[in-house]
């Protein structure tokens, strides 16, 4: 649909979460706990931190969480007898006060689920989700999202887009027929705009660092150049933080858990820095020791990602390298790889 | 099982057990639902998640062959978590399995050809649903030619069918277990695989070998394909790595670009040579 | 910071050791490792305030260990951590050199483990007094509350095991966690899967943490795990007169068995 632009006063903006929730949406915004910013369940506006530059976790969590149960079984004597998991019965959600690279972090995550066969448990919770994002007013130096196609106001991935225009009025951008039924609840509150506004003027600026397709050309180009990702890696620990906490990173695990009557087989968050990740029962490991792993990280994003589902998957949010313990700083990494003259 | 779930296993029950030697065994399983068993097609290479319920998922070839239909078998060794449960259960116990997942050995490209199987320790059962298959068209191949080695004899498995192909005159059997595992009454070679195939002086005209082992046996077997005339496309094997989903999402089983599980398993050597030593 | 890096570029030179684990400046305000196995990386290397990242953790680390043999920066947690491992036959006298930052900017040379034990034994290596308010505060709590304030922190955890990647203690090649014959701990990260996690890595490291609070630093969710471990150092030390980190032939508390030995923590 062709997107839609009304005004929306900032004083009416806690009577949206209270609509929201009188019609018994459950509303996922992030929240504030001390020095971590959390996306949670949250009941009214005052909850929401608006002001956070970003969460520290992606809003993936919406569609793909860190635990879910794939299947269901009871056990009998020498029998299994499976109880259906419905993929179905998510509520819809509303997904509010995210950044445009939330929102379109999920297209690399629609691109692997969706992908045949697809993974309906991914798909339909993303199907029931409704993203109502904020453009960014600020960016920090982890920020590179221009560097990837993305930018603070970009509104790919959105169903609707609020941008502060002043300090009592919201620039209102309703982008899909998801967007536009979420906004049938407060059609009365939105007025129409007057003239032209040039939305780029309160935006953040976040400068380019590197040319994408250089990167992505060269990246595909470099899987031996073992000195490279040797020396990017050297001082990486190999925990899972950066893909935890990273808005495409999809690699999963899966583990049983059950007790003498019952069981699940549960999907869990992986990561492809864990040395276990790829370790074989004889001991055997393709991927070894962790540059082999780092580069498996930049490779699987800037290569394989671009090359088998046309998306390159990373946002540019620099999650990672704020969650990251020992500084791998990704924005750094990249703009080096884009520098590289001869691969 | 529920379409929209991709993983949700078929309940398949276990209806024989066969030792194979120390620490392997087949399982004959056939499908708890039997409509479920009637729409189940699979082809020859491709493989499949089996769950024992409570312990997880393990990821091995399909063992049986395509032709042969109304059950699956799998052959497998005690090894870790899952395999080793497996190993416990009994004749009418429930597991669980996923699949056909993959591609496959394209035997329908074979057909007037002569085949050279060779195949080392464990890595049988995945070339065993290739032989059978292949043997029950066996008007569609010229010589068919199998070349099975382990460490002692003891670890050769389908001791049965062995006995069988070496007893059939359409077929040419050469088994070899490596010096020292031969007992005193052992009749077949001794010496590694691919100084026993070297010494065999293979005929690569027209002719397809499809190779499967350990990979020091691998590195070592295809120097002598290649010197007797063999060229990479006319070189199979398949390969495995540690896998989750088997659905090209959980993103462990990847070698550079190329995922095993949607990709693969079957490749060529000349497509073997594009891929990164990530496996 | 010259002094740093002239030092440094001398032991490089003169093959005294072949990397030097220090620090440069990172992203932002931040500071990070460097492995300096050149004049040119040496010259980046930097030391200030901020440089407290415990980086003895990287002796263990397979691709530093392949570099060749190590001098590190260390602090005075790091003097320990080397202390422990040698204590679990991890690091061999001589097999590290060490330069160790003064608070007065300069350095001083720690070529045996004895030179590193005198120097302990002079220093306060106690935790800090806003951590040892956060203890103190714990165990005034009931024995509920504190439940219910770990439960809280925990549910926070999305085991990304970072903080078991950041401690140097943590080097076990296959740690419990990874264990699945059988599954002591499960890999799922909710309510029991995170509580078993942080209490085995707890036990695992009761009598072994030399607080350097690396894994609360390594935390992205912000759980004070540091104080978890903090909390049984008190205890092994009335117990069994053992502080983790102070000799390098050190016998560990919980794994040796003395006649005289209290026992009752059994009852």
């Amino acid at each position: 649909m062709e997107k839609e632009l009304k005004i929306l006063k900032y004083n009416d903006l806690p009577k949206l979460i209270e609509r929201f929730r009188t019609q018994g949406y459950p509303v996922l915004a992030p929240v504030r706990k001390n020095k971590v910013v959390e996306i949670e369940t949250v009941e009214s506006l005052d909850a929401v931190a608006l002001d956070a530059l970003l969460s520290t976790q992606s809003a993936k969590k919406a569609a793909f969480p860190k635990v879910e149960k794939v299947i269901d079984y009871t056990l009998g004597k020498n029998a299994v007898q499976q109880v259906p998991v419905n993929p179905e019965t998510h509520p819809e959600t509303i997904l509010f006060g995210v950044r445009p690279c939330d929102a379109s972090g999920f297209k690399s995550l629609d691109a692997i689920f969706g992908d045949t066969p697809r993974d309906e448990f991914y798909l339909k919770k993303k199907e029931k989700t409704t993203i109502v994002s904020f453009s960014c007013p600020v960016a920090d130096s982890y920020c590179f999202c221009t560097s990837v196609g993305g930018g603070p106001g970009n509104t790919a991935g959105s169903d609707i887009q609020f941008t502060a225009i002043s300090k009592e009025e919201l620039l209102v951008e309703i982008l899909t027929e998801k967007g536009a039924k979420l906004a049938s609840h407060f059609t009365d509150l939105l007025s129409d705009t007057k003239g032209d506004i040039d939305k780029n003027k309160f935006l953040a600026e976040v400068k380019v660092v590197f040319d994408m397709n250089a990167v992505v050309g060269k990246t595909t180009a470099s899987f031996n150049n073992t000195a490279l990702w040797l020396e990017q890696s050297l001082r990486c620990i190999g925990c899972g933080a950066c893909a935890f906490v990273c808005p495409t990173c999809a690699c999963f695990d899966f583990q049983d858990e059950q007790n003498t009557k019952k069981g699940v087989r549960l999907r869990l968050w992986d990561s492809c820095g864990f040395s276990l990740f790829t370790l074989h029962t004889s001991g055997h490991n393709p991927r070894e020791v962790q540059s082999q792993r780092w580069r498996q990280r930049i490779m699987h994003k800037f290569a394989y990602m671009p090359e088998q589902l046309h998306v390159v998957g990373c946002e540019g949010c620099g999650r990672c390298s704020r969650a990251c313990p020992v500084d791998m700083n990704i924005k750094e990494h990249l703009t080096s790889i884009g520098e590289i003259v001869t691969v | 099982m529920d379409q929209q779930n991709i993983y949700q296993p078929y309940l398949m029950q276990i209806e024989k057990i066969t030792e194979e030697a120390p620490g392997v065994k087949t399982f004959r399983l056939k499908f708890t639902d039997e409509n479920e068993g009637n729409n189940f097609s699979f082809h020859t290479g491709q493989f499949g998640e089996y769950s024992v319920f409570g312990e997880g998922e393990v990821t091995f070839c399909v063992a049986s062959p395509h032709t042969r239909k109304g059950y699956i078998e799998c052959t497998f060794r005690e090894a870790g978590r899952v395999t080793t449960e497996l190993a416990s259960l009994n004749e009418g116990d429930t597991i669980g399995f996923r699949g056909p997942y993959g591609n496959i050995f394209p035997i329908e490209d074979w057909k007037g050809k002569n085949l050279l199987f060779i195949a080392g320790g464990i890595a049988l059962p995945p070339m065993r649903s290739v032989i059978w298959s292949c043997l029950d068209q066996r008007e569609n191949f010229k010589d068919i030619t199998i070349l099975y080695g382990a460490r002692t004899v003891a670890d050769l498995v389908y001791k049965h069918e062995l006995a069988e192909w070496k007893e059939r005159p359409d077929v040419n059997l050469v088994t070899t277990v490596d010096p020292g595992g031969e007992t005193p009454d052992w009749k077949g070679d001794v010496g590694f695989v691919p100084t026993i195939l070297d010494r065999m002086q293979p005929v690569s005209e027209n002719t397809i070998a499809i190779v499967c082992g350990p990979p020091v046996m691998i590195k070592f077997t295809f120097p002598v394909l290649e010197k007797y005339g063999f060229t990479d496309d006319n070189v199979y094997t398949t390969l495995e790595n540690r896998m989750k989903c088997g659905l090209g999402k959980c993103g462990r089983c990847n070698v550079g670009k190329v995922f095993v599980c949607k990709d693969g398993p079957v490749f060529t050597r000349t497509q073997l040579k594009q891929l990164p030593d990530e496996y | 910071m010259s002094e740093l890096i002239n030092k440094v570029t001398q032991l490089l030179n003169d093959k005294t050791i072949d990397v030097f684990i220090g620090y440069e400046k990172g992203s932002a305000d931040r500071i990070r490792a460097a492995f300096a196995r050149t004049a040119e990386q040496a010259a980046k290397l930097v030391y200030t305030a901020s440089c407290t990242q415990n980086l003895a953790g990287y002796l263990m680390k397979h691709e530093v260990k392949k570099l060749g043999k190590p001098g590190l920066l260390a602090n005075v947690a790091a003097l320990r951590s080397i202390m422990q491992l040698a204590s679990e036959f991890q690091v061999k006298d001589g097999e590290v050199y060490v330069l160790f930052a003064n608070a007065d900017g300069s350095f001083t040379e720690f070529t045996s483990f004895a030179s590193i034990e005198a120097y302990l034994g002079t220093t306060d290596v106690g935790i800090k007094s806003d951590e040892q308010e956060m203890i103190a505060r714990l165990e005034a709590m009931s024995v509920q509350e504190r439940w219910l304030f770990w439960n809280k922190e925990f549910d926070k955890c999305i085991k990304c095991y970072a903080c078991r990647a950041a401690c140097p203690m943590c080097y076990c090649h296959r740690c419990t966690t990874d264990v699945n014959q059988p599954q002591w701990i499960p890999v799922a990260s909710h309510e029991r899967g995170n509580l078993d996690y942080h209490l085995m890595r707890a036990m695992h490291l009761a009598g072994r943490c030399v607080n350097c609070g690396e894994c609360a630093n390594a935390c992205p969710m912000d759980i004070p795990l540091n104080l978890l471990t903090y909390q049984l150092i008190d205890p092994i030390k009335n117990t069994f007169g053992a502080t983790a980190g102070m000799k390098a032939d050190a016998v560990y508390a919980l794994s040796t068995y003395k006649p005289d030995d209290k026992e009752n923590f059994i009852i």
